[in-house]
């Protein structure tokens, strides 16, 4: 029986039903004179901190310490690419920005203790929106750019031209569970930390970093995280550096876990960017020439924008060849939480971008969307704008005729619009949109991965890699591969919580790539371990080691499955002839390289291929709207897991949905974050989920190169959601006389309700979105 | 000082904690994890817990969110965990089909979610499948849902147990308590004099707005006097000309025992929080905390509520439209309670309510709006009600609006009649659910709404 490909539950579903799977602040319960630790928050975006005294904390009964930079032995900063963000800030670049932190006996007195701490700020101009950084030349990084061609000649010669803004709103992660760590010391005088993190080895670094100690002595485990989605990539790091300083200072286990609201106000989200573009294209309309302007609002330190800023700029093509090109982007220091890793990574905004120009074209064109869309795919053979062949580019047209057919789009089209004929005040709308999305870390060093896998005598096993578990699936996939690899049945195998003594030196699990590269790795290292027990139970099958092949927890001679031996008596015999039952995986993706400088090169392995069409209704008396149905064709090459990637691509389309129609993040003119809970930040919950909802894998799609040919699915469904938004627009047309409707992102009840009245002529309103003019 | 309940069928005795420390906060002390805190609001549904209920002569399983009962609240109740669920290996019902159909992704939700399915699968009164709804106030952000809907398709009766076989005995009644500052008296005479002898202290009924400020605003009371086991303001009377209603029932009690209730009320209620907070949110709280976008005030406003006022010295009755003084002010005196909410009988021939939020369920209104309307045969208007929450500091009727109306037909111009009217008399504000003008577009668009579709119904 087959093990991967097969589809089973995830690995700890079991321990998720019954509550019994285990989250960081789970274990705070286990540690004897546990600390809690509750920051000092600043009440300025931008301020200068002139005076600091913790020490009035101390009077509050059951304050046991309190954390100042004073404290720290090492350095004073968190950073994880730039050191820009001190762990203690004389200057405060964000409103919240934590200045000091006490550690009390219990939450209460640690908040109360807080409330104490005196601290006074002078208050300096805060820079707050894209626009304004922009204006002042505060950037963290840029211009960075990709381009080929003469789009500036190509776009004179153009018979029509395009030029437009919009803007798109960030999202916040609302992982279900919030940051989280526990440090103490150890019974060897290191320093061990749970924490939440997608990243261990990097939060290993900044705790080394703070302590002023070498990584040896710091080990951080992760045992699973309730939902991490980005937000975790290097945002965990902080926390825990609290939480290792405090127990290193107090000698006592340190807890620090960020409610919700105080996550929220914090922890930096999806960027906001704002796109700016002129577009040439032909009557048919076929794009000419793309220049292009992404600013993103990276906030107040560089963290991962830089990498999310190229991401974007990768994508801004998504499925469609452009002849000419230049696009450069920006990243805008700002005054609000540093923004970072969202599932895409700047792929969504960069779509959204063409996308949105795409449509316009078609209206303007007056042809069906779904037309122009498909005159632009790239084909066999053509290269990206920065230089990287489209492999398997006849995937985008197979994928799209399919899905036109199973989803009846031709029919829905007439219907819909008979439908809008008899309702005036109800709306229908449909799309279909593709993805293209890119696979590798664009820092190419990141593309590597390793395993451990210990055989113990009684033939259980034991699967270290260097992946964490968010809920992606990532152990259920490595489990299978694992048994599938020795021949075990998959409860032989036990997957064991991710710590960097096991494995060092990792990358964050994060790209969509930790199966392809930690699956590599512990498939490396079960073949070695296969590669040393094959002669040993050929000896005791009497047959050459070639022949033997382990498979349902037996070794046996090819040709003669009759005769087996057990694998825990092949790896007992192996023991008693000294063989190394343990192994050491290691994978790096191959081929990968590209130069920012000229902006050429083949960052990707490959790239996961889908589409969705989406049909919506509207309201035209409030804006408010429902998803009636989506298809989705996804290109998973050959699924490891059904299950899990059936699970990714709705939960991903569901996540785009909520970041495009409903989730808007707002801060206030002070700088404070204004959705900061989740009564006023909406997440999708029942009611967005759609009515009909038809998920589908492309099929014969092997993908030679990676882990038993399967693809990446984490984050390209995300982008699926982008048929929603087109089919919104699709319906706010319907309200008006038709042409182009302009359209920020997220489409709130509120945006339609605006874009209707305007389709309508009954109002003139200036938002970004409506400075697009098209010009022949 | 000190109290008892029970938890998973143990009794746990409760002893110096400080009475704002929250159900969940302390179960989860207790080493049952499985709850989690995804929010603190009520908003989430990871810290769902089963509350033992009195239902007929037995008794029934009510998911809550345990982040927004205070520790106190839950003396002499009966509770069960999600760890209580599963028969040593053996999963529940609801478990398997949560791990056969892949309905966890991280799993973090996921303990909420499989407490609520629980309470869905055995509640006395389902016959047909599992109503999804039933699982609306659980948010996950991995599966997008799907596997969850369907796991719960999947449910048909439970099989006897021990879960269905406790249902049959009565549920434990709540008595007094006294714990540090908590106090819950049993008697009206009681709870006046406590109120007298600790002017600083709040009243709390279901918690669902007062453990929300202790919660996320750290707000720390003198007192809490909780209102939840007195009769007095449990009453369900429906009578010729009246119904009246307790202020201290819940929702879901509400709608059980209302068995008569119109339409609009079966509009009302689904739009309003989610289950899980309609299991412990009453009426009472919801005029007294006087939000100007709360759901209760348009609806009750429209069929011409009264409220029942108690104080030391006696009772009194007001008009509702006389109740809300200002923004979260009420005309309540310190030391009065509303005991209840007394609707008049017959209702309008014609009421309809709708609700105007980013997300359309479980979300607070941008706008709220009840009409309720008498028409007679001619088509002309003899009574009309136009109550709406969102389009200001208090929840109100728009009067103006409704005068140009009543008396005439009921047709398109009088729609923008009153629309022209709204335009000079509604002042609403901006904020990030909405700005002032979408506000007001809305509280015009939807009577405008409302006609519409009558006409839509008249014409099908
Ligand atoms: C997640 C969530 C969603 C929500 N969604 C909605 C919604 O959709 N629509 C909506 O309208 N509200 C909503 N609310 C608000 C809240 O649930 C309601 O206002 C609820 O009706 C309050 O009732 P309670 O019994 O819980 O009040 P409590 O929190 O116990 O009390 C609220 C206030 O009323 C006072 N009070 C309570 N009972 C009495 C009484 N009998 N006499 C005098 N004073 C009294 C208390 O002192 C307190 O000031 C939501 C709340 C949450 C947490
Ligand atoms: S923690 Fe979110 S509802 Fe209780
Ligand atoms: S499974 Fe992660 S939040 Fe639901």
């Amino acid at each position: 029986m087959k093990i991967a490909g097969h589809p089973v539950p995830h690995e700890s579903a079991r321990g998720h039903v019954t509550g019994e799977a285990l989250y960081t602040d789970d274990l705070a319960g286990r540690f004897p004179q546990l600390l809690h630790a509750w920051p000092v928050l600043a009440p300025h975006a931008h301020a200068m901190l002139t005076q600091l005294d913790a020490s009035p904390a101390l009077a509050e009964p059951g304050v046991h310490a309190t954390l100042t930079v004073d404290d720290v032995p090492g350095e004073n900063d968190s950073g994880a690419n730039r050191r820009d963000e001190p762990l203690f800030p004389g200057e405060t670049m964000y409103h919240h920005q934590p200045v000091a932190w006490v550690l009390a006996e219990t939450l209460e007195a640690a908040r109360r203790g807080a409330g104490r701490v005196h601290a006074t700020y002078e208050v300096l101009p805060a820079l707050l929106t894209i626009p304004d950084a922009a204006g002042a030349e505060s950037l963290h990084a840029g211009p960075l750019r990709l381009h080929r061609g003469d789009p500036a000649a190509e776009l004179r010669k153009s018979p029509y031209r395009l030029d437009g803004s919009f803007e798109i709103g960030g999202q916040e992660h609302f992982y279900l569970e919030t940051m989280a760590s526990i440090a103490w010391l150890d019974e060897s005088g290191g320093v061990a930390v749970h924490s939440s993190t997608q990243h261990p080895s990097q939060t290993q670094e900044v705790v080394a970093r703070v302590l002023g100690v070498p990584r040896h002595l710091v080990t951080v485990e992760c045992l699973r995280m309730g939902g991490a989605f980005g937000g975790k990539e290097v945002q965990a790091n902080p926390w825990a550096a609290i939480a290792a300083l405090g127990a290193w200072k107090t000698r006592r286990p340190v807890r620090v876990r960020l409610p919700r609201v105080l996550d929220m106000a914090l922890t930096g989200k999806r960027h906001p960017f704002l796109a700016r573009y002129s577009a040439g294209f032909d009557e048919e309309g076929r794009l000419l020439a793309l220049e292009a302007t992404l600013y993103s609002d990276g906030g107040w330190s560089l963290d991962l924008s830089e990498p999310v800023m190229w991401r974007a700029l990768f994508h801004l093509d998504n499925a469609y060849y452009v002849p000419a090109v230049d696009v450069s982007g920006f990243v805008c220091r700002t005054h609000k939480t540093s923004q970072t890793a969202f599932r895409g990574f700047g792929g969504p905004q960069g779509m959204l971008a063409i996308e949105d120009i795409l449509d316009r074209i078609a209206r303007r064109l007056s042809l069906p969307p779904e037309v122009v869309r498909e005159r632009n795919f790239y084909r066999e053979g053509q290269t990206t704008h920065y230089g990287q062949p489209v492999k398997d580019a006849g995937r985008i047209s197979a994928i799209w005729q399919q899905l036109l057919q199973t989803s009846g789009f031709a029919g829905r089209r007439a219907a819909i619009a008979e439908f809008n004929a008899a309702h005036p005040h109800r709306k229908r709308g449909l799309a279909i949109t593709p993805v293209k999305f890119g696979i590798s870390f664009t820092a190419a060093f990141f593309n590597q991965a390793g395993a451990l896998v210990l055989v113990y005598r009684d033939g259980s096993v034991q699967v270290n890699h260097g992946g964490t578990e968010m809920g992606q699936g990532l152990h259920t996939k490595i489990r299978q591969i694992a048994a599938e690899s020795l021949g075990l049945p998959l409860d032989a195998v036990r997957i064991m919580p991710t710590r960097t003594d096991k494995v060092p030196n990792t990358s964050p699990s994060a790209a969509s790539a930790s199966t392809d590269m930690n699956g590599a790795a512990v498939a490396d290292a079960c073949d070695q371990l296969k590669a040393r027990l094959a002669p040993v139970a050929g000896a005791m099958l009497g047959c050459p080691p070639d022949a033997v092949s382990f498979s349902g927890g037996t070794a046996h001679g090819r040709g003669n499955p009759v005769q087996s031996v057990g694998f825990a008596e092949v790896v007992e015999a192996a023991y008693r002839q000294r063989i190394a039952l343990f192994a050491q995986g290691y994978y790096r993706t191959p081929g990968l390289h590209f130069n920012q400088k000229t902006g050429q090169g083949e960052p990707f392995h490959y790239f996961a291929f889908g589409a969705a069409v989406t049909e919506v209704e509207v309201d035209g008396f409030t804006g408010e709207h429902r998803v009636l149905r989506v298809d989705i064709l996804q290109d998973v090459g050959d699924s490891v897991s059904p299950l899990i990637d059936r699970g990714q691509v709705e939960g991903g389309f569901v996540q785009g949905l909520g970041w495009l129609t409903l989730e808007e993040l707002l801060w206030d003119a002070q700088g404070r974050v204004a959705t900061a809970g989740a009564s006023t930040y909406k997440l999708p919950s029942w009611c967005e989920l759609p009515e009909v909802f038809n998920v589908d894998f492309l099929e014969r799609a092997t993908e030679p190169g990676v882990i038993f040919g399967s693809k990446a699915i984490g984050e390209p469904p995300l982008m699926l959601a982008i048929s929603a938004r087109e089919a919104l627009r699709d319906a706010i047309g319907a309200f008006g006389p038709g042409g182009v409707v302009a359209l920020d992102s997220p489409l709130t009840p509120e945006r339609i309700y605006w874009a209707i009245e305007k389709g309508r002529g009954n109002l003139i309103l200036q938002t970004t979105a409506d400075s697009g003019v098209i010009r022949a | 000082m000190a109290f008892d309940f029970t938890l998973n069928g143990r009794k746990v005795h409760v002893a110096g904690v400080p009475p704002q420390t929250t159900l969940l906060d302390f179960i989860r002390g207790q080493g049952l994890t499985g709850a989690k805190e995804g929010c603190a609001e009520g908003e989430c549904g990871a810290c769902t817990v089963l509350l033992v209920k009195a239902n007929g002569s037995g008794s029934a399983f009510v998911p809550v969110n345990s982040c927004l009962m205070f520790l106190p609240m839950a003396a002499g109740q009966e509770i069960y965990t999600v760890e209580a669920l599963a028969n040593g290996g053996r999963l529940a019902e609801c478990q398997q089909a949560m791990v056969d159909q892949g309905g966890s992704q991280c799993g973090y939700c996921t303990p909420g979610f499989v407490v609520s399915m629980f309470a869905e699968q055995y509640r006395p009164e389902r016959s047909g499948p599992c109503d999804v709804h039933a699982l609306s106030g659980n948010l996950c952000r991995c599966t997008g849902y799907r596997p969850i809907a369907d796991a719960a398709a999947t449910l048909g009766a439970p099989a006897a147990d021990r879960f269905t076989e406790r249902m049959q005995r009565p549920a434990p009644s709540i008595g007094a308590v006294n714990h540090g500052g908590f106090l819950r008296p049993t008697t009206l005479a009681e709870c006046f004099a406590l109120l007298a002898a600790h002017p600083g202290a709040r009243k709390v009924a279901g918690g669902t707005d007062v453990a929300v400020e202790s919660n996320l605003r750290g707000r720390r009371f003198d007192a809490l006097i909780s209102l939840e086991a007195l009769e007095e303001l449990r009453v369900f009377r429906a009578s010729a000309n009246e119904i009246e209603i307790g202020a201290g029932l819940t929702l879901t009690e509400i709608s059980a025992r209302w068995t008569a209730a119109p339409a609009v009320w079966h509009e009302w209620l689904p739009l309003f929080a989610s289950p899980l907070i309609r299991n412990r949110a009453t009426l009472g709280g919801n005029l007294a905390t006087a939000s100007p976008i709360g759901d209760g005030p348009p609806l009750l406003l429209a069929l011409d509520a009264r409220v029942r006022i108690a104080g030391p010295q006696g009772e009194r009755m007001l008009p509702l439209d006389q109740f809300f003084r200002g923004y979260r002010q009420t005309a309540l005196q310190p030391g009065e309670l509303l005991l209840s909410v007394i609707v008049p009988e017959p209702l309008p021939a014609l009421a309809r309510f709708y609700k105007a939020a980013k997300r359309r369920m479980d979300d607070i209104s941008t706008v709220a709006a009840c009409f309720a309307f008498d028409i007679d045969d001619r088509g002309v208007v003899r009574r009309a009600r136009m109550a709406y929450g969102g389009v200001a500091a208090i929840p109100l009727r728009a009067v103006e609006a409704e005068e140009t109306i009543v008396g005439a037909r009921w047709n398109e111009s009088a729609v923008h009649r009153a629309q022209d009217v709204m335009e000079r008399t509604l002042r609403p504000i901006s904020d990030h659910r909405g700005s002032a003008a979408y506000r007001l577009a809305l509280a015009q668009n939807l009577l405008e709404k409302f006609w519409w579709e009558q006409q839509a119904e008249a014409a099908a």
